[in-house]
């Protein structure tokens, strides 16, 4: 995974609440568009509209996105952060966001961070205005344009600051995993004989 | 010390590893796999040169992009039968059973689940769909995951999780003629909003809970996601106990005995505390439908379209201060992981018998499995149906999310018994307006939004 350390880019804002991760990235996408092609779909059938943010030329270049509550809501789709990420999105910026999303997206070295709302109002405005300067998102410290600071586990802020794959990690557990098991067979012996039983029987 | 929550006891038995900073690594007892999300999962864990750790806590079936046409073998278009191709070969590869066409196992994920007692109290249950959190009906721990969770599953039958706050909801009071388990939740998300839920595994109780069988328990937590949450359940009781038994995957005899002294201890104890807590009075609740763009714009049935989020009432061409009834529509769809089990069935047949569809209206209803479609058919609910002038059709996801080209037409109006209202979520300028399967019934009668209870 690519690592995410400091981050000085345009920003674009995008203050439309509760953006589902349908309108993201559409379902007909999702059913066989290879991976590196999604950002060209990402926003859709927003992007018809000439006046849609990210159709302004300032913000092409875009690689912060200043977002409404709640964004990602919705389906588990991974293709919308893949999508995202296609544009040239490593951070997104929200008061919340859909849940099944924002873990998607520490899978994808994107960071999502979430702020008080009055500080997200005050980075959209700053977005939007002419003339406005890059912003620096700093992981190592935990602040926006050096003044807001967010919180982020300490984990995961190392996952991110190293580009560590989550799944090298737990296999590295794998004698903790098999001991689980081994207990757990005594603990609750339904959970495991009886569905293997019935995939005998499939057989 | 204070008494544990049923999210408490089943979160507690499956931590494997505390990973520090709030995070664990828990143990996946359940993982269910659909072609969609499934395939390619199975593709990603391939190219990094990864094996299934345990196909035997693993079960698949077709339903995301599967053609619905009566008498279906395959996918709506080639590129769909490449993907259940590559689905079907990966997973024999693997060593866990696909449910095929034919089979009564096939049908959607969240249905077949519990149908196949693969689903089962107290259990950890993921799989590559948000609306996993339907199986917390049974008191199970479940939630959606993305791909690369979901490759995390295959290799390592965990996952890694922070562990959410507790919400409690009870909904009391005995609902009304025509108001049922979609009208309660629905309620609630429009009371609450769909963020209402962010953070918190939400916890259903309460008398109305209590008196729902399993399957309106499902319909309940399936819309948990739609409340901001990931995690929806229903403390087990007698009527779960009851639902599984006999089930083919579903433990028997010696086994289940000892399944269920271990089932009847995870209730949530008298004096366990949560986080938030809310209640919703069933006994005033009207049928709700929604009027807007978002879960949480939903009114009542014989409300008026509320004077809010003009973006919202113009795509879907509402005036605000108008009745909601009497709103002319095209569509009418019956299905989904919401509301296309057999109870469902039976409530919609019930509104529709002896009634005709109104002749500007197509109306289909689409079982959540085979088994729901062979069962339904035991009991004439499709001569009901067909005798009306709707379509009675295979079963799969269909046109609540469209992956299989059954969508709504531009500018449409469909009265929909799936959860998602979003913009262009039933095909690009569809308008939909979510319900339950009475009211979607009514409206396919009445060939326009109706008060059921006054068909």
């Amino acid at each position: 995974m690519e690592k995410f350390t400091t981050l000085t880019a345009v920003a674009a804002p995008f203050p439309q609440k509760n953006v589902d991760t349908d309108t993201i990235i559409r379902i007909e996408r999702c059913t066989g568009t290879p991976k590196e092609e999604l950002g060209r779909y990402a926003f859709e059938m927003a992007r018809a509209d000439p006046a849609f943010v990210l159709n302004q030329p300032r913000y092409r270049a875009a690689r912060i996105l200043v977002c409404g509550e709640f964004f990602g809501t919705g389906s588990s789709r991974e293709m919308a952060v893949w999508a995202l990420a296609g544009l040239g999105f490593r951070c997104l910026i929200a008061p919340s966001f859909g849940q099944i999303f924002f873990g998607n997206c520490y899978q994808n070295g994107v960071l999502p961070v979430v702020l008080p709302g009055p500080a997200v109002a005050a980075l959209m405005e700053r977005a939007a205005a002419p003339g406005a300067a890059p912003f620096t998102v700093d992981l190592e410290r935990q602040t926006v344009n050096g003044e807001h600071r967010f919180d982020i586990g300490a984990r995961r802020k190392r996952m991110l600051l190293e580009g560590l794959d989550e799944i090298g990690l737990t296999l590295a557990l794998e004698d903790r995993i098999a001991a689980f098991q081994a207990a757990d067979r005594e603990r609750r012996p339904w959970v495991y004989e009886g569905v293997s039983n019935a995939h005998r029987r499939e057989k | 010390m204070p008494g544990r929550t049923l999210l408490d006891k089943v979160w507690d038995e499956h931590v494997i590893e505390d990973l520090g900073d709030g995070e664990q690594l828990l143990h996946v007892d359940r993982h269910l796999l659909h072609e969609l999300s499934g395939h390619r999962g199975q593709l990603e864990i391939a190219r990094r040169g990864l094996k299934m750790r345990n196909p035997e806590l693993a079960l698949g079936t077709l339903d995301h992009v599967v053609s619905t046409v009566p008498g279906r073998r395959g996918g709506p278009a080639p590129w769909a039968d490449r993907m259940i191709e590559v689905f079907r070969t990966e997973s024999r590869k693997a060593g866990f059973p696909v449910y095929d066409f034919g089979e009564d196992g096939q049908g959607i994920v969240h249905v077949v689940g519990p149908e196949l007692g693969f689903t089962l109290p107290g259990v950890l249950l993921v799989c590559g769909d948000s609306h996993t959190c339907t199986h917390g009906a049974l008191g199970a721990l479940a939630w959606g995951i993305g791909t690369s969770e979901l490759v995390h599953v295959l290799a390592t039958q965990a996952i890694v999780q922070a562990k959410p706050k507790a919400m409690r909801v009870r909904f009391e009071g005995v609902p009304g003629r025509g108001v049922g388990a979609k009208d309660m939740i629905l309620a609630l998300i429009g009371k609450l909003g769909t963020a209402g839920g962010v953070g918190y595994a939400v916890e259903y109780a309460g008398e109305a809970i209590r008196a729902l069988e399993i399957e309106g328990r499902m319909t309940v937590c399936n819309l948990s996601i739609e409340l901001g949450a990931k995690i929806g359940m229903v403390a087990p009781d007698e009527k779960t106990y009851d639902y599984v038994k006999g089930r083919q995957h579903a433990p028997a005899g010696a086994l289940r005995e000892r399944a269920l002294a271990h089932w009847r201890a995870l209730p949530s104890d008298a004096d366990a505390r949560f986080d938030a807590e809310h209640a919703l009075d069933c006994a005033s609740l009207a049928p709700q439908v929604t009027w807007g763009t978002s879960p949480e714009d939903v009114i009542g049935v014989d409300g008026l379209v509320p004077d809010a989020k003009p973006a919202a009432l113009e795509y879907m061409g509402l005036q605000p201060g108008r009745p909601i009834a009497g709103t002319k529509v095209d569509r009418v769809f019956i299905g989904s992981c919401t509301n296309s089990r057999l109870p469902d069935l039976r409530e919609a047949a019930g509104v529709v018998r002896g009634r005709r569809v109104a002749p500007h209206v197509k109306a289909w209803v689409v079982p959540g499995s085979q088994r729901v479609k062979r069962e339904a058919e035991g009991e004439g609910l499709d001569e009901v149906f067909r005798a009306a002038g709707f379509e009675w059709r295979e079963s799969g996801c269909s046109m609540c999310v469209g992956a299989n080209g059954d969508l709504v037409e531009p500018m449409a109006r469909c009265v929909s018994t799936s959860n998602r209202n979003f913009v262009g979520r039933q095909g690009p300028q569809a308008r939909t307006h979510l319900a339950s399967p009475v009211t979607a019934a009514a409206a396919a009668i009445a060939g326009e939004i109706a008060d059921v209870r006054r068909l």
